[in-house]
């Protein structure tokens, strides 16, 4: 009998990287997609509440009120935003989603007691008239920008960075440049539209407290002023973010999405959501500010288990982008079959950016856009947004808390060294973790 | 006219009269004086009012200006009538950095200089510069005119789209994918239309026309070395 060695494949040249080196041979262009990270990165999984115990007394899961509710904007805004609920719906923009899809994260939004966001590209209708709490995005191209929709919003969000690129700039290719998406942007039909990545009229924190102020002149000083950041530097963008004058500090991690942005970019730039937390949240406490300025956090949000940690880890709130499309019907098993056809399966669908989407949701083109119906998809929101909701409550009242912002660190361990020195908790079973003093 | 005088009246006293005022009192004139380089005078106004503001003011006066008319007898900081969506805003003296940076309509009139990126991603306003305009002017630039008397620096109209450029004097260098274009009939009528409304002294004949070579609308790898 003959023994031979199986066939070896690399790690460094595996299957997924030698692939791309021929499609960059074959191409001479960088792979653009949609979504965040797809590598395996430290996550909220690698964490692990503790639960109640003797020395903790949990609330009756069915009958003691858990409180979900959370204020955002509660440092200069007249009129700050009251949810029912600590999840919002991160800014996606009208031009990347079909005006169908807009509406129905207004719709479920909405019905769930939450607010939902505009993107590049400005305000439509269909957002406006379905979301009961809209925030602005603030946007370096300001496509669409006026003063009327800035006095319509509920909230304003100055957007600094993106958890899938901080530092870069949005991108929408020719594809879905319809007449309509470039009657609001401005631009001619079918270009590759590019934003800027820099603000157009302010540089640095110093500048960007003066916009501040120009934006709450004009609008009365009622809306709270968010600012999102990229997972970059969370220490120092949040303190600057504050000492700019922000009353809600969005945090983005690498996981968040994005329409369309350079793989590269994606998988190389940024940091997990997971490690920017405590940095941020540590920056709000030397400050005094952490609860007078809220923390949304944002980037890989799946579950209310999810949403707990972040809790725990001092987030105020956090917000879905990606989570949401797939309520709504993104990369589900009914379009496989036109998934193959485009070339790739259920689950891994990320061509955003070319506006065929089967389920109609990253699309332009009015025969997809149809298959989505934004009622019932609202609904499917709204669904998904009670269950995540229900999760935290539950997870929440069995480590004794009425309210969810009661959760904290001492709540959770950690199963991995990294998550232990990212989240700054301890590794399972022992009282330590990477970084801690007194070792 | 009403006078605000910024050394006793604070700014969102200021501004909320002048918001109240364009709203409700069709053509009213109002004066600020003592300004004093405070950031955001004369901001929002939506309605037919006219201001002027004697002084030198600091970061975006009059934005996001809509019908109502703001003159300036000073200098103005960066940011000047940033976002406009129409009406006028004349600076007798010079402007900052990013002057009508994303405007959507109306006039700009600037009787000194303007510094650099002058008409930064401008989507539709027009901008009649006296002097000369700093670096990295007209970048990103979509819709609207920028008309310059004067000379221009580096990179003008850097990754421009569809906005149009006059130039009277010299440009110090263009940016990528902006070009000089032919100055045809229909752009001379555009020309002279402005400099009337901008009350300028020079005749259309006399600027050269830029534009948007549009080989950078959508990406090919041909053009890779142009990034």
């Amino acid at each position: 009998m003959t023994h031979q060695t199986l066939p070896r494949q690399s790690w460094t040249f595996s299957n997924d990287i030698n692939s791309e080196i021929r499609r960059a041979a074959e191409t001479g262009i960088y792979d653009i997609r949609g979504g965040g990270t797809k590598r395996r990165v430290p996550h909220f999984d690698d964490l692990l509440f503790l639960g109640a115990s003797m020395s903790r007394y949990p609330l009756e899961g069915y009958r003691e009120k858990c409180d979900t509710s959370v204020t955002l904007g509660t440092r200069f805004a007249k009129k700050p935003i009251e949810l029912k609920i600590p999840i919002t719906i991160a800014g996606m923009s009208f031009g990347a989603l079909s005006g169908n899809a807009k509406e129905a994260l207004g719709r479920g939004a909405t019905m769930a007691g939450t607010s939902t966001t505009t993107g590049d590209g400005g305000m439509t209708e269909e957002e406006r008239g379905h979301s009961e709490k809209l925030v602005y995005q603030y946007l370096p191209s300001r496509y669409g920008m006026n003063p009327d929709d800035l006095r319509r919003a509920d909230a304003i969000e100055v957007v600094v960075g993106q958890g899938a690129k901080p530092g870069g700039g949005g991108m929408l290719l020719g594809q879905k440049i319809t007449e309509r998406v470039a009657g609001m942007r401005d631009l001619p039909v079918g270009i590759d539209q590019r934003s800027a990545c820099r603000h157009p009229d302010w540089t640095g924190p110093d500048d960007l407290e003066i916009k501040i102020m120009e934006l709450r002149e004009i609008t009365g000083w009622e809306k709270p002023i968010y600012i999102k950041i990229g997972g970059a530097r969370p220490y120092y963008d949040t303190a600057l973010a504050v000492k700019a004058g922000a009353d809600v500090v969005v945090l983005d991690g690498m996981q968040g999405g994005t329409a369309a942005t350079q793989d590269v970019f994606i998988e190389h730039v940024g940091q997990p959501t997971l490690a920017c937390i405590r940095p941020a949240v540590q920056a709000l406490q030397d400050l005094g500010m952490h609860r007078e300025v809220q923390l949304v956090v944002s980037g890989g949000i799946r579950s209310g288990a999810d949403v707990a940690k972040a809790l725990a880890l001092g987030a105020d709130a956090v917000a879905i982008g990606t989570a949401a499309l797939i309520a709504l019907g993104d990369n589900d098993p009914q379009w496989e079959e036109e998934y193959q056809k485009l070339g790739t399966t259920t689950g891994a669908y990320d061509d955003w950016h070319e506006g065929r989407d089967p389920a109609g949701i990253t699309t332009q083109d009015p025969e997809l856009a149809k298959r989505l119906d934004p009622t019932a998809t609202g609904r499917r929101l709204r669904n998904y947004l009670n269950v995540m909701t229900l999760e935290c409550q539950t997870i929440a009242r069995a480590c004794g808390h009425n309210h969810v912002h009661n959760l904290e660190p001492e709540d959770l361990c950690a199963l991995t060294m990294e998550a232990a020195a990212m989240a700054q908790v301890p590794l399972a079973g022992t009282n330590w973790y990477p970084g801690k003093s007194g070792f | 006219m009403q006078s605000l005088d910024m050394s006793s009246v604070d700014l969102r006293t200021v501004n909320e009269t002048l918001q109240a005022a364009a709203k409700s009192q069709a053509n009213a004139t109002y004066e600020i004086t003592n300004p004093r380089g405070s950031h955001a005078v004369a901001v929002g106004l939506d309605g037919p009012l006219s201001v002027t503001v004697k002084g030198s003011t600091g970061y975006y006066c009059a934005g996001m200006n809509k019908t109502a008319s703001v003159r300036v007898v000073g200098s103005t900081g960066p940011g000047v009538a940033e976002n406009m969506m129409s009406g006028e805003v004349v600076i007798e003296g010079d402007a900052s950095q990013y002057a009508g940076a994303t405007g959507h309509g109306g006039l700009l009139n600037i009787k000194g200089n303007a510094s650099s990126r002058c008409g930064i991603s401008m989507k539709g306003i027009d901008i009649v510069v006296h002097g000369n305009i700093g670096h990295m002017s007209a970048f990103m630039a979509q819709k609207g005119n920028l008309v310059v008397l004067g000379d221009a620096g580096d990179a003008l109209g850097d990754s421009l789209y569809e906005a149009r450029l006059f130039v009277r004097g010299s440009v110090k260098s263009l940016g990528a994918d902006c070009i000089e274009k032919e100055m045809r009939s229909e752009h001379i009528d555009i020309l002279k239309d402005l400099l009337d409304r901008a009350g300028a002294d020079a005749k259309p004949e006399e600027f050269r026309r830029y534009g948007s070579a549009r080989q950078l609308y959508n990406f090919k790898i041909d053009n890779v070395d142009a990034y």
